[in-house]
């Protein structure tokens, strides 16, 4: 009873921190609003040139420019909580609707991505505990240096001149054949045969970080007394790894992985841009070049309250694994 | 001092990564000397493959690739640096504030750091630059704004752990300042561990700064390593190198500084040996 109780306080904190981390951002937005050449109503009709006269009369109005800062804070705010992230003249469209029609696209890659380098992080690091100071270890460590070192912009570009441009295994960039009119299965195999190179792409430094982790993770269960204890009661290595160590070790693995998720965000642009994955990255970059600022916004905004939202279902996943985690 | 080199040296990865490092770090202060006119002259006919007329070839608008290259050090690093610095001095105060006063203080700049560890990080500093207009000033303020949240929070552990130990209690009960018990008792203990994570910053801080300016977000006046990947990459079908040999360039430079890292770290806390 008094369990629960924790625990609802631990969510509702956790609740409360997230929504004071939206507020920050929402400010951080409305002073860079105002930190950008020209008033605030250029920078939400997307610069000059792109709006109407008319509207940009309405806009000054709508936003009280002639009213003191904390007014319009007020009245930004009010509009974000509503989701009106305002309109973007380059695309005809609501900021709201343009960024949850590329929202999709992304998620599809991040989920890949958590997946591979989360599956293959906890795979290889197992590998290489198992076999520590050996070749495989060796090997795994270096390997690891290396990923870490490598630009991932850089990356995606060197797979897409090997495997795409000079052995024709992959396309170079989109995510599906639009052309070919593919239906359900086709469609999907599609989809799959173009997320390929940019999950990959996007997963080796991820891989290379639960890798590490991992190997730590285990090397120090390892050392643990129920360790002992299980092969004292009989129980062959195999069990021991699997029942025992594997699960406990991987709990910080995950952990991280919900940490990364911004950062796997930021990757998401970088890989996005050079695939020409139709996500909110390549929104990101596309508003960049457009000078749509109040876009750009908008993305940070959606893509923070992502983050948020996630890092709550980690916290909480975590506590449900682990049930001896202290919810405070 | 002895001991510590002895170690650092013991560490052969880490003494491979110096090498490179000084090496790109001798490059990088010599561009002016080995290759005086400016890295954005047009020398010759376009997409010339390396090691023919120029030894790594020219780009889609006829500069000199390796001229290009010997400049992009200097941008580089002094980003990266520079950028490090200030993420460091912003990192140690918030965390050493944090860490020692404890209490509300602690509490409030803690959320603080949280907050700016949940913001995904990249987008801000573009968003940064895209209001800002990317000036070399700006590229530095975007990267230093988004790296010091990991120092903070290493830096307020260590104080934490440090400030009940009884040589602190000592200074406490002489009557000393917190100012001078701070920065000459406790900050010389941490030093270690500020300096193992502040040469790994630098290496992500060049990572963000060639990813900034493979997307076009880098100071047009002064030549990069990412804006000449970023640049080259439309024609990447017919001339795969302009891509490929700069980017063997920061591969090589973040590497050499993971492993001087490394190096540092088993040099400096023998005990603490991580990985």
């Amino acid at each position: 009873m008094g369990g629960l109780n924790r625990g609802l306080r631990y969510v509702a904190r956790r609740l409360a921190l997230g929504v004071v981390t939206i507020l920050v951002i929402v400010v951080l937005n409305f002073v860079l609003l105002h930190l950008a050449p020209g008033d605030a109503a250029d920078v939400l009709a997307g610069e000059a040139g792109a709006a109407t006269p008319s509207y940009m009369i309405q806009l000054r109005q709508k936003f009280g420019l002639d009213q003191p800062a904390y007014v319009q804070l007020g009245a930004y705010l009010k509009r974000v909580a509503t989701f009106d992230l305002g309109y973007s003249f380059r695309h005809g469209m609501s900021v709201t609707d343009l960024i949850l029609g590329r929202l999709g696209p992304t998620l599809l890659l991040m989920l890949t991505v958590f997946a591979i380098s989360v599956g293959s992080g906890i795979a290889l690091g197992t590998v290489a505990a198992r076999n520590l100071n050996r070749w495989p270890d060796h090997m795994l460590s270096m390997l690891a240096i290396l990923a870490y070192a490598t630009p991932v912009f850089w990356a995606g570009l060197m797979a897409i001149v090997v495997f795409s441009i000079k052995l024709g295994w992959f396309p170079t960039s989109g995510m599906e054949q639009i052309a070919a009119f593919n239906e359900g299965w086709a469609r999907v195999a599609d989809i799959a045969h173009h997320l390929v190179l940019p999950a990959l792409t996007l997963s080796l430094f991820y891989i290379a970080l639960y890798t590490r982790l991992m190997r730590a993770s285990v090397l120090d269960q390892y050392a643990m007394d129920y360790v002992t204890t299980a092969r004292a009661k009989g129980l062959t290595e195999r069990q021991i790894a699997r029942r025992h160590v594997l699960r406990n070790a991987a709990l910080p693995v995950l952990t991280m992985a919900g940490v990364q998720f911004g950062g796997l965000l930021g990757g998401a642009v970088v890989v996005e841009t050079v695939f020409g994955w139709p996500g909110l990255g390549l929104l990101a970059y596309e508003s960049l070049f457009a000078r749509d600022i109040n876009l750009l916004l908008g993305i940070f905004f959606i893509s923070a309250c992502l983050v948020v939202v996630v890092n709550l279902l980690v916290d909480l996943s975590y506590s449900l694994l682990d049930p001896r985690i202290e919810l405070t | 001092m002895r001991a510590f080199l002895s170690r650092f040296v013991r560490h052969r990865p880490a003494v491979l990564g110096l090498v490179i490092l000084l090496m790109v770090t001798a490059f990088a202060l010599l561009a002016p000397l080995i290759h005086p006119a400016s890295p954005f002259g047009l020398v010759g006919r376009p997409f010339q493959p390396p090691f023919g007329e120029y030894l790594f070839g020219t780009d889609q608008l006829g500069r000199d690739l390796a001229a290009a290259l010997l400049y992009g050090a200097r941008t580089t690093l002094l980003i990266g640096l520079i950028a490090t610095t200030i993420a460091v001095l912003v990192g140690v105060t918030i965390g050493g504030l944090a860490g020692y006063y404890g209490g509300r203080l602690d509490a409030a700049l803690m959320r603080l750091t949280e907050i700016f560890q949940t913001i995904p990080f990249f987008l801000f500093a573009i968003l940064l630059l895209a209001v800002l207009t990317p000036s070399i000033v700006n590229v530095i303020i975007a990267i230093a704004v988004v790296s010091w949240p990991p120092m903070a929070r290493l830096v307020r552990g260590d104080f934490l752990a440090m400030r009940d130990r009884e040589f602190v209690l000592a200074c406490v009960s002489m009557g000393m300042s917190n100012a001078r018990i701070i920065l000459r008792h406790i900050l010389p203990n941490t030093l270690s561990s500020i300096i193992v994570t502040a040469s790994l910053m630098v290496a992500t801080a060049i990572l963000i700064e060639s990813s900034l300016s493979f997307l076009g977000l880098s100071d047009p006046n002064v030549m990069s390593w990412g804006f000449i990947i970023g640049a080259g990459r439309t024609a990447i079908r017919t001339a795969w190198w302009v891509c490929a040999i700069p980017g063997i360039a920061i591969l090589l430079t973040v590497m050499s500084i993971n492993l001087v890292g490394e190096g540092l770290n088993d040099a400096l806390n023998p005990r603490l040996r991580t990985l």
